[in-house]
This record gives C-alpha cells, sequence and structure tokens, in this order.
C-alpha cells in the first residue's frame, strides 16, 4: 500500500513508529511464557530450590527429560491416549460433519432449515453439566472409557455450519450433471465433493484436531485410570501433585529424593505443547483461514 | 473452540431460520415419509450426525429437571422428590447464586470491552506496519496463545507465580526484597485472570479485525491520500468507522453469552484453591464442584439450569435488538 509514497506527515512516522513498538512489546509478551518454559525445563533442579524458575538459568540440566523419555511409562500412555483420541475423534469428525454440510447445502433436501435449527438450537440452550454428567455414566456407561473423550467433541454445531458454508463455494451445475449422468448422492458426495472440499476439510480437521490434543476436560470428569489420562490431564496431575514418583511411573521404583521435581513439570509441558509448537509455522494458515473465512458473507 | 465460532455466526449467517418449516413439517406428516423415501441416501448421510444431537444434546435436556428434585442416586432422576424451586430458594438465601452471577457478569463485561477494544487497536496498528516480514512474524506470534490448552496456561501461572520457585518471587528474592503469596492473594487474582485471558485471546479477534480493514476498498485509502488525509485521520474517519458495526454486533453478541463462563481458564488458574474463591467463583467452575467435590447434584444442576435459561433469554433479547438495528445480522 505505502510503496509509493511519495511523502509522509510526520504523525504518521508517528504512528508506525509507536505501531511498530507497541506490537513488539505485545509479541514479546506473548512469547515470554513459552521461554521461561521451556528454560525452566532445562534447568537444574537446585538452582530452581535455591533461586527459583529463571529466564537465564546458569547451568543447563538435561535431567527431567532424561527422567521422562527414559523412565516414565505414564507419559507415553498419556501420548499415546491423545494420539488415539485425536486421529479417532477428527477423522470421525470430519467424516460425519461433511456429510451433513454436504446434505445441509443440498437446496433439493427439502429438511434442511428443519434440520439446521435441530442442530443451532444445541448452542442457545444445553441441558448442562450435571444432567450430562448422569447420561454419560448412568445410561451411556461411557466411565472410563477412551470414548467419553471423543463422541461428547467430535462434531460441532458451528463446523458444520462453516463446513457448510465452504460447500456453497462449489457450484449446483456440478451435481445436477452428475445427477443427470446417474451418479447416486453417496457417490456425488464422495467422488465429487470431497476432493474439491479439500482445502475446507483440512481447515477444519485442524481445528477439531486441536480440540483433541487439547482435551483434558472430559478426562477429568470420567477417566479413572491413570493409564487412559489424556496428555494435557496427566500434565496437571503433574503440576498440582506433589508427590510425582507414582504419576510418572506406576510400579517401578524412582527415589523420589532425587527426582528434579520443578523442572520435570515444565518438562512435561514442553512435550505436551511441543508438536502444536512445531507444527504451527506449517498449519497456521488454515487456521487463518478459517478465522476469516465468516467474514465472506455466505 | 465454542466461543471463538461465536464470530462465525454473526459475520456468515449459518441459515436464515424458517419457524414455519417447523410448523410445516408437523402439518405434513405423510409428506416426510415420502421424501425419506425419496432422499433416502441422504437422510442417512445426515443421521450420524443428528444421533449425535439427539443423544449428547436433546437427551440431556429432559435431564435439566434434575434441578427441581431432591436427587438420588438410586432412584434416578425422574424417580427422585421433587421439591419444587427448594434448591433455587437455598441458592438465593445463602448468597451463593449473587455472587457467582456477579463474578461471570463482571468477568465477561471486562473480557468483553477490554478485549475487544486491545483487538482492535493492535488489528489498527498491523494495518499501519508497513514491512511485510515483520507483520507476518508478529501476526504468527501473537496467536500462537490462541492453540495451546489452558492446562498450559495454568503451567505458565505455576511457573510465573509460585510461592516457592516462581519467576517472579525470583526477581523479589534477587533484588532483596520479600517473597509474594500470589496464592493466597484473590484480589490479585482478578488481574491476573484477566491478563491471561487478553493474552490467550487478542490474536484471534485481531485476525478477524485485520480481515476487515484489509477488506476496505483500497481506492478509498488512495483516495484519501490523495485529498490530503495525515494516517491520523485516515484512521479516525475511515477504518474506525469501518469496524462500529463489527465491534457493536460482536459487543452485542457477546452480551448474550455473557452468564457463560470460561471455565477451562478459570478451573486451571484456580483450581481447587479455595481462599482465592470469593473473587474468582465463576458460575462454571461453581456447578463442576457440586459435581465433583460436594456431589451435590440438584444444587448444581439448579444453578446450571438457571445459567442455560437466562443465557436463552439473553441471546433473544439481543438477537431481538439486533435485528432492530441491522436487520441483516440477526441470527434468526
Amino acid at each position: 500500500m505505502e510503496k509509493n509514497t511519495i511523502k509522509q506527515d510526520s504523525g504518521s512516522i508517528l504512528i508506525k513508529g509507536i505501531s511498530y513498538f507497541c506490537v513488539t512489546i505485545f509479541a514479546l509478551f506473548c512469547l515470554f511464557p513459552f521461554a521461561l518454559m521451556i528454560s525452566s525445563s532445562f534447568m537444574n533442579e537446585q538452582e530452581i530450590v535455591r533461586e527459583g524458575y529463571k529466564l537465564l538459568p546458569k547451568e543447563i540440566s538435561f535431567k527431567a527429560y532424561d527422567l521422562l523419555l527414559n523412565n516414565s511409562t505414564q507419559l507415553v500412555n498419556a501420548y499415546q491416549v491423545t494420539i488415539f483420541i485425536t486421529v479417532v475423534g477428527t477423522v470421525l469428525g470430519l467424516f460425519m460433519m461433511s456429510m451433513a454440510g454436504f446434505v445441509l447445502n443440498r437446496k433439493d433436501f427439502k429438511y434442511r432449515n428443519f434440520f439446521s435449527f435441530l442442530i443451532y438450537f444445541t448452542t442457545l440452550f444445553s441441558g448442562g453439566l450435571i444432567p450430562t454428567y448422569i447420561l454419560m455414566v448412568k445410561h451411556l456407561h461411557l466411565k472410563d472409557s477412551l470414548f467419553a473423550m471423543i463422541l461428547p467433541a467430535v462434531v460441532g454445531a458451528w463446523s458444520i455450519f462453516l463446513m457448510r458454508n465452504f460447500m456453497k463455494a462449489i457450484p449446483d451445475s456440478l451435481y445436477e450433471s452428475a445427477t443427470i449422468d446417474g451418479a447416486g448422492d453417496f457417490r456425488i458426495y464422495w467422488r465429487i465433493f470431497i476432493p474439491l472440499a479439500v482445502p475446507s476439510l483440512a481447515t477444519i480437521g485442524l481445528f477439531s484436531a486441536l480440540g483433541f490434543w487439547n482435551e483434558w476436560y472430559n478426562g477429568m470428569l470420567y477417566i479413572d485410570t491413570p493409564a487412559k489420562y489424556p496428555l494435557q490431564y496427566f500434565l496437571q496431575r503433574m503440576v498440582s501433585q506433589t508427590n510425582l514418583g507414582a504419576l510418572i511411573n506406576s510400579g517401578a521404583v524412582i527415589n523420589t529424593a532425587d527426582l528434579p521435581t520443578q523442572s520435570i513439570k515444565m518438562a512435561t509441558a514442553v512435550l505436551a505443547t511441543g508438536p502444536i509448537i512445531l507444527l504451527y509455522p506449517f498449519v497456521q494458515r488454515y487456521f487463518v483461514t478459517g478465522l476469516t473465512i465468516g467474514a465472506v458473507k455466505g | 473452540m465454542m466461543e471463538t465460532f461465536l464470530y462465525h455466526s454473526i459475520r456468515s449467517l449459518p441459515f436464515k431460520l424458517e419457524v414455519g418449516s417447523l410448523a410445516r413439517l408437523v402439518h405434513t406428516g405423510g409428506n416426510i415419509v415420502r421424501e425419506i423415501i425419496k432422499n433416502k441416501v441422504l437422510f442417512l448421510m445426515l443421521l450420524p450426525v443428528i444421533l449425535y444431537f439427539v443423544i449428547f444434546h436433546y437427551a440431556v435436556m429432559p435431564g435439566a429437571y434434575v434441578a427441581f428434585v431432591d436427587y438420588n442416586l438410586n432412584k434416578g432422576i425422574f424417580g427422585s422428590h421433587f421439591i419444587g424451586l427448594k434448591n433455587f430458594e437455598f441458592l438465593v438465601q445463602n448468597g451463593d447464586l449473587w455472587n457467582i452471577t456477579k463474578n461471570t457478569l463482571l468477568y465477561n463485561l471486562v473480557f468483553l470491552a477490554l478485549g475487544n477494544i486491545i483487538q482492535i487497536v493492535f488489528a489498527i496498528m498491523l494495518s499501519e506496519i508497513s514491512g511485510k516480514w515483520f507483520k507476518k512474524v508478529s501476526q504468527s506470534v501473537i496467536l500462537l496463545p490462541n492453540f495451546i490448552s489452558m492446562v498450559i496456561v495454568g503451567v505458565f501461572a505455576y511457573n510465573i507465580f509460585n510461592f516457592n520457585s516462581g519467576f517472579i518471587n525470583t526477581l523479589l528474592v534477587s533484588t532483596g526484597l520479600d517473597r509474594y503469596e500470589f496464592y493466597s492473594d484473590p484480589g490479585i487474582w482478578k488481574y491476573i485472570i484477566v491478563a491471561f485471558k487478553i493474552w490467550a485471546s487478542t490474536g484471534y479477534g485481531m485476525i478477524v479485525y485485520l480481515a476487515t480493514i484489509t477488506g476496505i476498498n483500497h481506492d478509498l485509502y488512495e483516495a484519501a491520500y490523495m485529498d490530503g488525509a495525515t494516517t491520523w485521520q485516515r484512521i479516525r474517519y475511515m477504518t474506525l468507522p469501518i469496524l462500529k458495526p463489527t465491534f457493536i454486533l460482536l459487543l452485542l453478541f457477546g452480551m448474550g453469552g455473557i452468564l457463560k463462563g470460561s471455565f477451562d481458564l478459570f478451573y486451571n488458574l484456580i483450581g481447587t484453591n479455595s481462599v482465592l474463591y470469593p473473587q474468582t467463583d465463576i458460575i462454571d467452575t461453581y456447578v463442576f464442584r457440586s459435581l465433583v467435590g460436594q456431589f451435590n447434584f440438584s444444587m448444581g444442576a439448579a444453578v446450571g439450569f438457571y445459567q442455560s435459561l437466562f443465557g436463552l433469554i439473553l441471546v433473544l433479547v439481543v438477537n431481538f435488538i439486533v435485528r432492530k438495528v441491522e436487520p441483516d445480522s440477526a441470527l434468526f
């Protein structure tokens, strides 16, 4: 925009300067907790006990990671649980939501407004936590089941509508010509629609996968067996408890007096966030598409 | 994630609701059978999602009745003794309902007002920045907190504020001052909670506002520039007025959700530290505690029902206002 600017008034230079300054400060404010967490995880335990967490430690120690990666069966379990619920939940959810979006976008589907309302109303009124809990435990028997962390979050009303809006971009004439060629509804969905919808599936799939990766709430409510804890809930337990020995490795003998309690909490946090931070630069644009797609009125 | 999708509802109407379609469905019972036979594949494709909503949402709704009984685990919701509004009376009398409602409302008001203002300010500042690389990197960094779980936010709080080894206490001790016990001072957590909320949510809203700004017709800015408008005048008389409708709509719809608390933020920062409750207990944490801590199902359900019902009324009122002001943006 400013490429062929002829002259700039002093006010605009000032505004530009302030903008650069404030954005930099705020970006650092956003990064600071991450930086502190990472440096704390590499700190020597004695230094933390003596002086506390620091941004620039005097000594670097890999002990927390060494212990976690070589001894912790529980962390491995938690990783497995989280990967399982993320993969199953995302794939299942995408399949269900893309079919629903496809049907609700079909103009020849008579009751699409009724079904849209049925879905939409659940965002306005909910039965509440306690009836949900009673249903999940007493009637669906999902207590302590991995599916207690998958099923309640497998589908989201807004994701369905987002999917439907994405689909509006696909011209109706495509369906029509396919129908004339004798293709059935599911075939049209699978062979024509899905290949065209890959970018939107990626966006919604990433939202969904992120939700499952960050899942801890249903784990806290419904999971009793420590081996079935998802990663984030495992982390939450780690931070709030002082006796970490049992949490890290049930069964095996760990000298608890020797345990780097403080740095290990931060190391677990780093390992739980790591994949997101590593993938973030590559998937970010899909998220931004998802966030701004709503700006185009459908 | 739910609440972030609020933006979509406002900006891209998912559909226009026709209340008539419901009535038509009831009246044309015969037609629906014919319709299902004709479009059975489409109905089958929609079925999994509908089943999900029926089981996990609609089947739960009658359970809200538990708010009106003295819940007995063995007798179940509908077998328990009906006590009418006793649960609500108790909650009003002991002051709990008032306290958590007040906290929830005040926190959400601050999140909404302060949050939106900060998002707008940063969106404008980013739009004024011309360095492409700087813009891209800073945008990514500010958006990053949006993607981590609130459990990690809880870890950050521990990392920064805990008594024995927290970062701030490290600084205090190293400058010769005394340690400060953050976790026993309810007053200070108001600010910490708001700060983390702003920290976690600015990136998202900023990008939504930034999309509106970059959507402004380029020619308009060019014309303003030709006419000799300064940057400040351009922001004041063009950008801000263009953002105003979005801002008002987001505020209004935010008001509709003002009884819904950010459970994951509050729980991960406060946890079960009851010292901090007076100023940090919101409706959602209260309901959760009544389920997990005290096993007082009916009391918790009463609060939950109150929240859902007034939440629904609020959304309807807000939608009514939006429809008067800007019919195109109303939800239904």
